[in-house]
């Protein structure tokens, strides 16, 4: 049926993320972006609202709540609409997390999700993106042969998310070589493993505080154990759709922020006599913004939640939601800039950093899934 | 709990209005060519809505909430090639009903809903000089005796051909702008009425349009919808206000019409694409896409997107919560993918998308008007900027 009511859960998370977002994520967005590092204080407190823990199965100590990509989308949606770079910092160890609970053998979950359910934040990354220009997820230069029971790894990947922290990577790699969603697996290798080099990124233009990292596999010896979902595998399509979805998640709330804080600023900002947002110019600028705003949310819901629910239209819905974040939310944050004139030009306000993170997260998979 | 699936019933309800839609299919291009012949009440081989309604039975109460449902309808029914009686807005049902039967069921007393509610009747408030800027309406009623003595032109009435009357928007005082709009019930046998033409148009040929002329036409005193004879100081009267909130369950419905066509062309476009072996694989990234499936990727998120807004839009009214705002976001949406969707279609299959061989053109033809009656984009916008900038219309024109 159709609804577009969340449940109490999701609407009280929802609403004390807002207020997160709010109150601490956004005052501090700026300086934390000049600083180009996220203070382990916002990580601590990221983490104390249990997000990570809370669908691992209480068996492994987590919260044992449901796994639900539509509550995580509403997470998403509401760190964004504070600062993306910081809750990307915060929400990037679920990637890794999430595809365990999803993919997971008993084993696997036994062994890794327990880390995740402490007091300290614990960090690990997924490891997609690659090199070349026109990355396409299904198409991995990075592979997997299998050696007796085993795996060796060979490949590079690029903006891993926590590289420098992560205790363990989650690599999709296509294996043998192949080409085609069919053919990628992912992954678990400890940073520790020889041939396994972390290198820091040269910077990026967005989420710049995100700490990102070059991760370099040299014949990377894995044991049979470390692929996930043990001789099932996964369902790469659905993982991959999930980091899509984050970013596009985020891209929303980032949206909606963006919107709101161009809203006070053309009625106060003066020209020609009388505010701007009296000129039906830059009045139905916002008016597109506010429209565009409300679509977005709607067509990440319902790809989060098809995806949650392993719905037949699922692959579909996540491509129509990406393609339209893409177009709108890089639209929203350039248009709020653009009534901003000049300064938001400057680096003092936070319309130029909201353009850099907007196009980082709309060109980006992931670096958070839901 | 927050859900996009259709229940089975609802999709096998949807895919059987899309399918008796098609059914007269054969006779669409005729009433396109001769669109001064209203069709027969059962063209051959058409198959009917009383197909569907029985499966609404088979509904279960907690399904998705009615009115949210019916704009899922109409969109489908909307998207079907075969021929449309009535309102583009194509919404089936028992009996035909018409624009001035939403105002007369919102704003009349219980005396007129009673006295009236069986008539089809349409709504009249456009006139040659004045659209979206309602208040500046110059048509008059003024009272002599027991009776309203109306005096003006109106045109763009939709049905106003078939209708029995028409709900009519007049001023009792120009002076006091729009607190002195009324809206009167004139039946067509009303002394002064004229019908005075039926428009030719683009699309949607098969809904009449009528110019009426009123020369001293006289009606009863108790033709005033909603009976309130005063004029208030500052605000709206009553019922101006009851038909704007007309317009405020209509404009989601309305959007649906624009959304339908959008989706109509986007079928077609992307059946007639897939013959000749180009369709979207939907495990593939951007990168590895053609131009030709990027558009057509395109195409269909937006026509989505736009149909997401509408149903919101319907279930905040389902859950008895304001949907203005809402409303006018649907109706900038489903304005705004009539005519990209449906012109966007013809781009990917070319030149021959405008022959009459084929149905597309129709699809954008038809869709055009979505995007200016109940409201153009522009209004929409201008209604949707005032609330979240917090102005009135007044201080936001």
């Amino acid at each position: 049926m159709i609804d577009f009511e969340l449940n109490d859960e999701q609407t009280m998370i929802r609403e004390s993320l807002q207020a997160f977002a709010a109150e601490v994520l956004a005052p501090g967005a700026r300086a934390i972006d000049e600083a180009g590092e996220v203070p382990g204080d916002i990580i601590r407190q990221g983490w104390d609202f249990g997000l990570i823990a809370a669908a691992i199965p209480e068996e492994y100590g987590g919260g044992g709540g449901e796994r639900s990509c539509l509550t995580n989308a509403v997470v998403l949606e509401a760190l964004g609409g504070g600062c993306a770079s910081q809750g990307a910092a915060i929400m990037a160890p679920g990637q890794f997390v999430s595809a365990l609970i999803d993919f997971g053998t008993d084993e696997q979950k036994a062994e890794h999700l327990p880390r995740f359910t402490g007091e300290t934040p614990a960090a690990a990354s997924l490891a997609l993106q690659e090199g070349q220009f026109g990355f396409a997820a299904e198409a991995q230069r990075t592979t997997a042969a299998r050696k007796g029971n085993g795996w060796v790894l060979n490949g590079e990947k690029r903006m891993v998310p926590l590289g420098d922290r992560a205790g363990h990577f989650l690599v999709l790699a296509a294996e043998d070589g192949a080409a085609g969603l069919e053919a990628v697996s992912a992954f678990i290798v400890p940073r520790d493993t020889a041939g396994v080099t972390v290198a820091a990124e040269s910077g990026s233009m967005g989420l710049k505080p995100l700490p990102q990292a070059k991760v370099t596999l040299s014949e990377v010896d894995l044991p049979g154990s470390a692929r996930l979902g043990g001789d099932a595998g996964i369902d790469a399509q659905r993982l991959i759709n999930q980091a899509r979805i984050g970013a596009c998640a985020m891209a929303v709330g980032l949206s909606r922020q963006a919107t709101d804080y161009a809203i006070p600023y053309a009625k106060e900002r003066v020209a020609f006599g009388e505010p701007i947002a009296k000129k039906q110019s830059i009045a139905f600028m916002l008016a597109d913004m506010h429209i565009e705003c409300e679509a977005m949310r709607w067509m990440v819901w319902k790809a989060a939640s098809l995806l949650e629910h392993n719905d037949p239209g699922a692959a579909k819905a996540c491509v129509l939601a990406q393609d339209y974040v893409r177009r709108k939310s890089i639209k929203i944050a350039d248009d709020a800039l653009q009534i901003f004139g000049g300064h938001g030009f400057i680096r003092d306000l936070p319309l130029e950093m909201w353009l850099r993170n907007a196009r980082t997260l709309t060109v980006l998979d992931g670096p958070v899934s839901v | 709990m927050a859900d996009f699936r259709f229940s089975d019933i609802d999709q096998q309800i949807l895919d059987k209005v899309v399918e008796v839609g098609n059914s007269t299919t054969a006779h669409t291009r005729y009433y396109e060519d001769h669109e001064h012949e209203t069709p027969p009440a059962r063209l051959e081989g058409e198959r009917g809505f009383e197909e569907v309604f029985p499966m609404f039975g088979q509904r279960q109460p907690d399904d998705t909430p009615m009115m949210t449902f019916m704009m899922a309808v109409s969109i489908a029914r909307g998207s079907a090639s075969g021929v449309v009686r009535g309102l583009g807005l194509a919404m089936p049902s028992a009996r035909a009903s018409g624009l001035g039967n939403a105002a007369l069921q919102s704003a009349g007393t219980p005396e007129q809903k009673a006295k009236w509610g069986d008539l089809f009747l349409a709504m009249s408030i456009t006139e040659p000089g004045v659209g979206s800027d309602t208040k500046a309406i110059q048509t008059t009623a003024r009272l002599d005796g027991d009776e309203w003595v109306l005096n003006g032109d109106k045109i763009f009435v939709t049905d106003g051909v078939k209708a029995d009357g028409a709900i009519v928007w007049a001023t009792i005082d120009k002076s006091a702008g729009r607190a002195g709009i009324k809206s009167f019930l004139v039946l067509k046998d009303a002394p002064g009425f004229e019908l005075v033409r039926q428009e030719k148009k683009l699309g949607i040929r098969a809904s009449d349009t009528a110019a009426y002329a009123f020369r001293d036409c006289r009606i009863p005193r108790d033709a005033l919808l909603g009976g309130d004879e005063t004029v208030p100081k500052g605000g709206g009267s009553a019922s101006y206000r009851g038909v704007m909130k007309t317009f405020n369950m209509t404009r989601p419905a309305v959007a649906s019409g624009g959304v339908a066509k959008a989706r109509g062309a986007l079928n077609f476009a992307v059946d007639a694409l897939a013959e000749q072996g180009v369709s979207v694989d939907w495990s593939q990234s951007f990168p590895q896409r053609s131009a030709t499936q990027q558009k057509l990727i395109e195409l269909e998120a937006d026509t989505e997107a736009a149909a997401l807004t509408v149903l919101h839009a319907a279930w905040l009214s389902d859950k008895r919560k304001p949907n203005n705002l809402e409303s006018s976001v649907c109706k900038a949406k489903g304005g705004d993918v009539c005519r990209t969707v449906t012109q966007g279609a013809m781009e990917v299959l070319g030149g021959m998308s405008v022959s009459h061989d084929h149905l597309v053109e129709k699809f954008m033809r038809d869709g055009r008007i979505s995007d200016i009656y109940e409201g153009t984009g522009q209004i929409q916008r201008l209604i949707i900027a005032r609330e979240i900038l917090g102005y009135s219309s007044e201080e936001l024109t």
